[in-house]
Order: C-alpha cells, then sequence, then structure tokens
C-alpha cells in the first residue's frame, strides 16, 4: 500500500468517526439553539434508546423497524422529558439546569443498567457490512450508511427549522421566547417538540453506532458524547452545520495524529481538543457559531 | 359595543401589588389612551391583559372572562399586544418575524399581508432579509407594531410606541395608528408618556396614579385638564 493510499484510508476513517460526533453534535446543537440548555444526558438518552431498539430487535422485530420504533418512542420520550425535568427549572440559573442534566445522565445510565443489565450485548446490523476497495481505499458499508443518514438527517432538519410553520416557531420561541408567546406560539409544546426531535436524532445515532463497536454497554455513548461535545464547541453550539463539520474535523485530526504522530500515541486526543481551544480562543462563538448582533 | 371591560384589577409581582383595583374599557373602533408616570402601572396593566403575569379582577373581552388564558390563547383570541422595548425576534429576519406574526392564521392570505404591510413601511420592504435585531429602533417598532397586526387582531395594546425614538419617527408612527383605527376601524389600547401624541389620535383617555384610575375622560377633557396638562403635556 503506497503511502497516498495509507493517507486516504486514515481519512476515511476520520471521516467515520466524525460522523459519529456530528450526530449526536446535531441533537445536542438543536437543544442549545432552542432552549438554550447544554444538555449533558444527550449521549445517556440515546443510550437508553439504543438499548431499546436492541431489545426490540432481540424480541425478532426486523432491525429497521426497531430502530424507526425506537426513533419514535424517543421522540415522545425526549418531549416527556423535557415537560417533566426540565420545565420545572427552566427558568432557573444556567447552573441548576446544567446540574439537571447531569443528573438525568446518571439517572438514565443507572437505569439502562437496572434494566438490561451490565453485560455487553451484541447489537444487531441493519444491513451486512460489507466493504468495497476503491482504489485501494477500503470503504465499509458502515461509513457510507452513516454519512447518508447524517447527509439525511440535516436535510430533513433544514427543512423542517426553514421551510415549515413549525420550524418558524421553533427559531422563533428560540430568539424570543416572551414574543412568540405573544403572537400565539404555544412555547411550552415548541420545546417539547424541540427535545423530542433532539432525542430521535440521538436515538438514530446510537442505534448505528453502537453496532461498529465491540458491543452495547452502559458506558458505549460517553466518549461519543466528549467527543460530540468537542465538536459543537468548535463548529458553534447554535449552529447545526457547524456541528457536522465540526464533527469531521475532530474525527480526522484524532485519526491522522493517531497514525502519524508516534510520540503522541495515547495521548492523540490532545490535538483535536488543542485545535478547539485554538479556534476559541479567536473565535469564541466557534467556526459557524452567531456572533449575537443587537441594536438597541 | 364594548370589546374590552377590565374592573377591579389587582396584580403585581411576587409579593409587590402594582395594581389596586383598576377600572377602564375599550369600545369597537376607540382609540384609549393610559397615561401616567413611571412605576404607575401602566405596562402591568397591559401585561394583565395580555396574559403575561396572572391577576385578579375581571377582564373580560367580547363579553367572555379571558382572567387566567394562557398569554398565546389570548392572542388567538384576538388581542395583538406590542411589547415595551419592540420584542423583535432579533435572530429572525424582518420577512421571518412578519410571518410569525401570523402564527394563528389558517388562512392562505398570509404573503399578501406581508406584502401589505411592505407597503406600509417600506424600510421594512427593504430589509425582508436582514436580520432584525440588525435594524434601527424606529425601524423595530414598525416592525412590531406589522408584526402583531399580521395576526389581523381585533385589539392592537401598544406599550410606550414612542420610547426612544426621534421626534420625526414618533410622528409618523402615530400617523401610521391614526390611519390604521380610521381605515380599518381597529381598536387601540396605547400606554404613553408622550401625552401630546397620544391625545391626538385618541378617543378617550385615563390616567394612572400609584396603580388606581386617578382621570378619565374624553381625550379633549384631558388635553384641557389642568392637572394633566401640568404633569404629563409640560404645559
Amino acid at each position: 500500500m503506497d503511502q497516498l493510499e495509507q493517507f486516504l484510508q486514515h481519512l476515511m476513517n476520520g471521516i467515520e468517526a466524525g460522523v459519529i460526533y456530528a450526530s449526536l453534535a446535531l441533537a445536542l446543537v438543536l437543544i442549545f439553539k432552542t432552549t438554550g440548555i447544554l444538555n449533558f444526558a444527550q449521549g445517556e438518552m440515546a443510550l437508553v434508546s439504543t438499548y431499546f431498539t436492541w431489545k426490540l430487535a432481540e424480541w425478532g422485530l426486523p432491525v429497521w423497524i426497531a430502530i424507526l420504533v425506537s426513533v419514535g418512542v424517543s421522540f415522545v420520550g425526549g418531549a416527556l422529558i423535557e415537560r417533566v425535568v426540565i420545565r420545572p427549572v427552566e427558568k432557573s440559573s444556567a447552573l441548576v439546569i446544567v446540574i439537571v442534566t447531569i443528573g438525568l445522565f446518571l439517572a438514565l445510565n443507572s437505569l439502562a443498567q437496572v434494566v438490561f443489565g451490565t453485560d455487553a450485548h451484541l447489537m444487531p446490523r441493519a444491513y451486512p457490512n460489507e466493504s468495497w476497495d476503491v482504489f485501494g481505499v477500503n470503504v465499509e458499508a458502515d461509513t457510507l450508511v452513516l454519512v447518508a443518514v447524517l447527509a439525511a438527517e440535516c436535510a430533513l432538519l433544514w427543512y423542517i427549522l426553514q421551510r415549515t410553520k413549525v420550524g418558524l416557531a421553533l427559531r422563533g420561541v428560540a430568539s424570543n421566547p416572551d414574543s412568540s408567546r405573544l403572537v400565539g406560539v404555544p412555547v411550552g409544546t415548541m420545546l417539547m417538540f424541540g427535545w423530542g426531535l433532539s432525542a430521535a436524532i440521538g436515538a438514530l445515532a446510537g442505534s448505528l453506532v453502537v453496532p461498529t463497536t465491540a458491543g452495547l454497554t452502559a458506558g458505549s455513548m460517553q466518549s461519543i458524547l466528549v467527543f460530540a461535545f468537542a465538536a459543537a464547541a468548535l463548529g458553534g453550539f447554535d449552529s447545526p452545520l457547524g456541528a457536522v463539520v465540526g464533527g469531521l474535523i475532530v474525527g480526522v485530526a484524532n485519526s491522522l495524529t493517531t497514525a502519524y504522530v508516534d510520540w503522541l500515541n495515547d495521548i492523540e486526543i490532545i490535538v483535536p481538543f488543542g485545535l478547539i481551544l485554538l479556534v476559541l480562543l479567536f473565535k469564541p462563538a466557534g467556526l459557524f457559531g452567531k456572533v449575537h448582533v443587537e441594536r438597541v | 359595543m364594548t370589546l374590552l371591560e377590565v374592573a377591579e384589577l389587582r396584580a403585581g409581582y411576587g409579593p409587590v401589588n402594582v395594581l389596586h383595583g383598576v377600572d377602564f374599557n375599550v369600545s369597537e373602533g376607540e382609540v384609549v389612551v393610559i397615561l401616567g408616570a413611571n412605576g404607575s402601572g401602566k405596562t402591568t396593566t397591559l401585561r394583565a391583559v395580555s396574559g403575561i403575569i396572572s391577576c385578579r379582577g375581571a377582564i373580560r373581552f367580547e363579553d367572555r372572562s379571558i382572567l387566567g388564558s394562557r398569554p398565546e390563547k389570548i392572542a388567538q383570541l384576538g388581542i395583538a399586544h406590542v411589547p415595551q422595548g419592540r420584542g423583535t425576534l432579533t435572530d429572525l429576519t424582518v420577512e421571518e418575524n412578519l410571518r410569525l406574526g401570523a402564527y394563528s392564521r389558517r388562512d392562505d392570505r398570509v404573503t399578501r399581508d406581508v406584502n401589505y404591510w411592505y407597503d406600509v413601511f417600506p424600510r421594512l420592504g427593504n430589509r425582508r432579509g436582514q436580520a432584525a435585531g440588525s435594524m434601527s429602533g424606529g425601524e423595530q417598532q414598525m416592525l412590531a407594531i406589522a408584526r402583531a397586526m399580521m395576526s389581523v387582531p381585533k385589539l392592537l395594546l401598544l406599550d410606550e410606541p414612542s420610547l426612544g425614538l426621534a421626534p420625526i419617527i414618533t410622528q409618523e408612527l402615530f400617523r401610521v395608528l391614526a390611519d390604521l383605527n380610521t381605515s380599518t376601524g381597529l381598536s387601540m389600547l396605547i400606554v404613553e408618556q408622550n401625552a401630546g401624541l397620544a391625545l391626538g389620535i385618541a378617543t378617550r383617555g385615563y390616567v394612572l396614579e400609584s396603580g388606581a384610575i386617578a382621570v378619565r375622560g374624553s381625550a379633549e377633557e384631558l388635553a384641557a385638564d389642568d392637572d394633566v396638562r401640568k404633569a404629563y403635556l409640560g404645559i
């Protein structure tokens, strides 16, 4: 294998990882954009959804159907979490809300262990994991599926937010909830919708990502969440496009460092995070984050 | 016919009572002005009517009680509230602000109405794709009125529309409001400190002092009242 092929292979691996981070970052961004909340429980919400997918598949449902059902149930679950857990504290300080989402993180994680056990489960794929040799680079079905699903998610999200009435209302609530209420927007329902959408995206991400890993355990989503946070910070917490680009940068930077910088082995993680530090130093809102401009 | 009937309205923030039994009404086609100094309870009155804050007493709109209804419900019934400070949805474009104003509507004439308001306020039309937060104060006030009007309300509540605007812009604004009232018969309840301009377009007026109505009368009577002239017209 010549050096170019090798480089492309590492790039491909980085893209696959990056797409995974981007999927969850997208869910984080969606909640932050609509409610201003950093949802530390995003990964564990996706974890419970993924366990649910696994259980449905184990009961004999075809995997694609199991994923769709899980995405639907997660939408409802996310909306309920907003209503029951977040709404009572929504007017509290940011610190209180952060602590509540961390509490939710621990609660959901423990719940998953109690209900589904602590053993690793083998998560079935919804498609055969084939791979093809493209000009000497090994391209896996996993990568293609994840990229395609992320692209479809982005297109759908863009359409909902920019082209539908409910999307306009959602962005209105994000920009100015009081004024939105005054023109008749049911703000609470919109917040539930935002959380539901975000939980559904997380469910899809988890259900597709975990089969590409060693197995489903209660810790499956945690490292992904850390990288997803990094991706969202890099791209800008209020920018869906930023989440995707940020995810890809983090994934590729991590992969290339592992491959080419020997002396950083085992601590290659400092490269993507160093990169983020640099970007935030010069662009605190992230690469695509909106700097708030307002005349009064 | 009486459109809005408010009686014995009591409201406040936490333990602090601001309104101590306020009575007033607005009839169909009327422009009613509430004058009052800072802290007299003008804004609180409007916020109580549109359901933003909880209150006691009686508020009837079109002969049904709206006391305790949620703000979005009251908006859907036909009360549009232009809040103090204009309430611009800063991250949305001008056009999106207008379209959001039509959120409760189910008809297909929204685009036509958006264009109508671009005709009334050409400066909004020129900036339709621009983030609303980047506009000047006067433009944002025009946007706030147009956004409220997009819901095709029966009653327009305006909270200090002249606040922070240049006198020439304020005059233009009140001319538009007067035109709106004469051409469509839209009822308005305006809270203002600029008593001269407000009384100029009003049918009737009230003076609010320390959370209670102190003076009431026709616009002419108030404009001629010595106390009102001293306190609010600076004459």
